[in-house]
């Protein structure tokens, strides 16, 4: 297949793109599926880490 | 063919606008709100494709382009199954599974580095002292790899030394880095992934391209396998399209076990534990953006592994129709039709006299399969007669025996001389984005992880900070002396193996126990990471013979030998991975079944979610 006669390789050549294209589907699928919240306890993480990064 | 190149000012001018465009987008990002955790301030999401790309350009590096690009050049396609991986663990399993949790514990508990979010999980400043000084001690290896394979391209691109590239890489990684570079500026990173994008899919398309289409360059790679030098075939190399043969107890299945259990696993599951990507989980706005990433976290990841690994491969099948036709004696024939041969490399070093070319490693004459184009009679240099026989070899042998030189000899003698430029551009970008994250938690690791840890932080964080930059001097410095000092084949990618491995199984069992599991007790992950980095030390210094080989430290004790089993074939090849990981996970689960559990309170903390 393909021109490679190693099943093993023509098999991870798939492999490669079949897993590319279920990454696809399961983003657009998950899309808007889960909670996109954003909490006071994320905020506060995000300031310190603001503040960790400007030290830098 | 284009002739060798140098930098000439065109040259100069391109690079310099694209650092411009950089240090313009860098600077961007300290005035606005470009960063992640600006983002996350802003109480809205960075677009999920700059989020997934530039975690993208992070993970990917020169040593995965020139490095393992390379390596696939010399043992094929079988480096596939890492690009599948890559995508199937370093993406995904990365992202659905591992993503969110860490992003949770890592915001209840206020962890801003991977070896805080271990010392704060499991309440234990001696595994966040631990886990910091291995990623202090141990960077540089993978820096050096990525600086390498910056270096190796910029010599052959611009025709310098590679010890002139290295100072110009150093210098322009110091520059980035003072000027800016460390914090994780997405616009930067996304620039410099898209430049990625776009030199990888004019690779891809010229390559098939010139070899006749995706089937016909196949076919062409297949029916090559008779041209693998001796060397290799003893290995159990049987074809650029075909898995290494598969065996245990003889010398011609060591290529299945490098390849297998170094290349594919301990990079394909060691992405896991990379602590620069994990901190990334943590500045990420949701479980939605999250989610959201994932697809172009994939094609991204499809495109930087798989073109590099079938480029490299494919390259064999571009030098033998269009390599600079390779003259010297029969040494004996491999087919009559079509004709190929193995020769003694010999270059005319007078008008029709030949001399044999010396491989500097054998001091024998350098040998090569060719695809026969030419026999003609010649004289050799003390006047005898011979028939001389000429014809186009493989990748390896322009690459004069280097794996890690296939891919810049590849593009400097194959594609357009503007290509060059762009591919440089690509590579420095794949080089700073990876570097960023590498010297921001090297650097973090030893100010934070260390040094505050020891000496408890001051009120304005200055000395802490001085120890940031002082580490990150002493980083560069040491991935530099690597880099310039060892020099051996396929360098690029076993410095990235040995980082990518030691972390797997130092961090893994830990890192993935601490997230999932309310029973894994502070004795059993430091146990677990104990026993990960000491059997990983041990099999690299006594067993695996290649690195313990060069390191000496068993050579010493065993009068000589590179392996303390070295007549127990294939034991020097399986990669400390395949022993060290199970023994950690093992190490993780007894020690854990025996200690007392952590006390409610704080497991409360970590897992709300779960008491609620």
């Amino acid at each position: 297949m393909l021109g490679i006669e190693d099943h093993l390789i023509w098999l991870a050549y798939l492999a490669c793109l079949g897993a590319a294209a279920l990454s696809v589907v399961y983003g657009l699928v998950r899309r808007n599926r889960a909670s996109d919240t954003v909490s006071s306890e994320d905020r506060r993480w995000a300031r310190e880490e603001k503040k960790v990064e400007d030290e830098l | 063919m284009p002739a060798q190149t140098a930098l000439d000012w065109i040259d100069i001018v391109v690079i310099l606008l694209y650092l411009t465009a950089t240090g313009y987008l860098g600077w961007l990002g300290w005035k606005g709100t470009k960063s992640a955790s600006d983002f996350l301030l802003a109480g809205r999401g960075a677009h999920p494709i700059i989020m997934a790309v530039s975690y993208g350009a992070t993970f990917i590096s020169t040593a995965a382009i020139v490095g393992f690009g390379g390596v696939a050049g010399m043992f094929g396609m079988s480096l596939l199954w890492l690009t599948f991986l890559n995508i199937g663990v370093g993406i995904f399993i990365a992202f659905t599974v591992l993503g969110e949790p860490t992003r949770r514990i890592g915001h209840h508990l206020g962890a801003h580095t991977f070896p805080e979010l271990l010392g704060l999980r499991y309440q234990s400043r001696g595994i966040q002292i631990f886990a910091g000084g291995l990623i202090f001690l141990f960077m540089p290896l993978y820096i050096a790899a990525v600086m390498t394979g910056g270096s190796v391209f910029a010599a052959a691109q611009f025709g310098i030394s590679f010890e002139a590239a290295l100072l110009i890489f150093s210098l322009i990684t110091a520059a980035y880095v003072i000027t800016g570079g460390l914090k994780a500026v997405m616009y930067t990173d996304t620039l410099q992934g898209i430049i990625m994008i776009l030199g990888m899919l004019f690779l891809l398309w010229f390559t098939y391209h010139s070899l006749g289409g995706v089937t016909q360059a196949h076919q062409t790679l297949t029916g090559m396998a008779d041209m693998v030098p001796g060397p290799l075939k003893e290995m159990g190399h049987q074809g650029w399209t075909a898995m290494p043969e598969f065996g245990w107890g003889a010398k011609n299945y060591e290529l299945w076990w490098t390849v297998v259990t170094a290349i594919i696993l301990g990079v394909g599951i060691g992405v896991l534990a990379q602590p620069q990507l994990i901190v990334r989980f943590m500045t990420v706005r949701s479980r939605r953006e999250l989610d959201r990433a994932v697809p172009t976290g994939a094609l991204f990841i499809v495109l930087m592994t798989g073109t590099p690994f079938v480029v490299g491969s494919l390259s064999n099948a571009w030098f033998m129709q269009n390599g600079a036709p390779l003259s010297g004696k029969l040494v004996k024939a491999i087919s009559a039709e079509p004709e190929r041969a193995v020769i003694h490399v010999m270059k005319e070093i007078s008008p029709g006299r030949w001399e044999a070319v010396m491989n500097p490693k054998t001091g024998k004459p350098s040998l090569a399969p060719v695809a026969v184009t030419a026999r003609e009679p010649a004289i050799d240099i003390h006047g005898q007669p011979f028939e001389k026989v000429s014809g186009r070899s493989i990748s390896v042998v322009y690459a004069k025996g280097q794996a890690d030189e296939i891919i810049p000899t590849y593009i400097t003698q194959a594609l357009p001389r503007w290509f060059g430029l762009v591919f440089f551009l690509t590579l420095l970008s794949a080089a700073m984005s990876t570097m960023s994250g590498q010297f921001h938690t090297l650097g973090t690791a030893a100010g934070r992880d260390l040094w505050e840890q020891f000496f408890g932080k001051s009120g304005d964080g200055q000395p802490s900070l001085k120890v940031v930059r002082v580490a990150i001097l002493v980083g560069l410095l040491v991935s530099v002396t690597l880099a310039y000092t060892v020099r051996d084949e396929y360098v690029i990618a076993r410095f990235t193996a040995i980082f990518f491995g030691l972390c797997a199984a130092t961090f893994l069992p830990a890192y993935i126990g601490g997230l999932f599991s309310r029973r894994i007790t502070r004795a059993g992950a430091a146990a677990s990471m104990l026993v990960g980095f000491a059997v990983s030390l041990f099999w690299l210094l006594f067993i695996k013979a290649r690195e313990a080989g060069a390191i000496g430290l068993v050579k010493l004790v065993t009068d000589g030998k590179s392996s303390l089993v070295e007549d127990r074939l294939n034991w020097p090849s399986v990669d400390p991975i395949i022993v060290a990981l199970p023994l950690s996970i093992l190490t993780l689960i007894v020690v854990s079944a025996f200690t007392r559990p952590p006390d409610a309170a704080h497991l409360a903390r970590c897992f709300p979610e779960k008491t609620r």
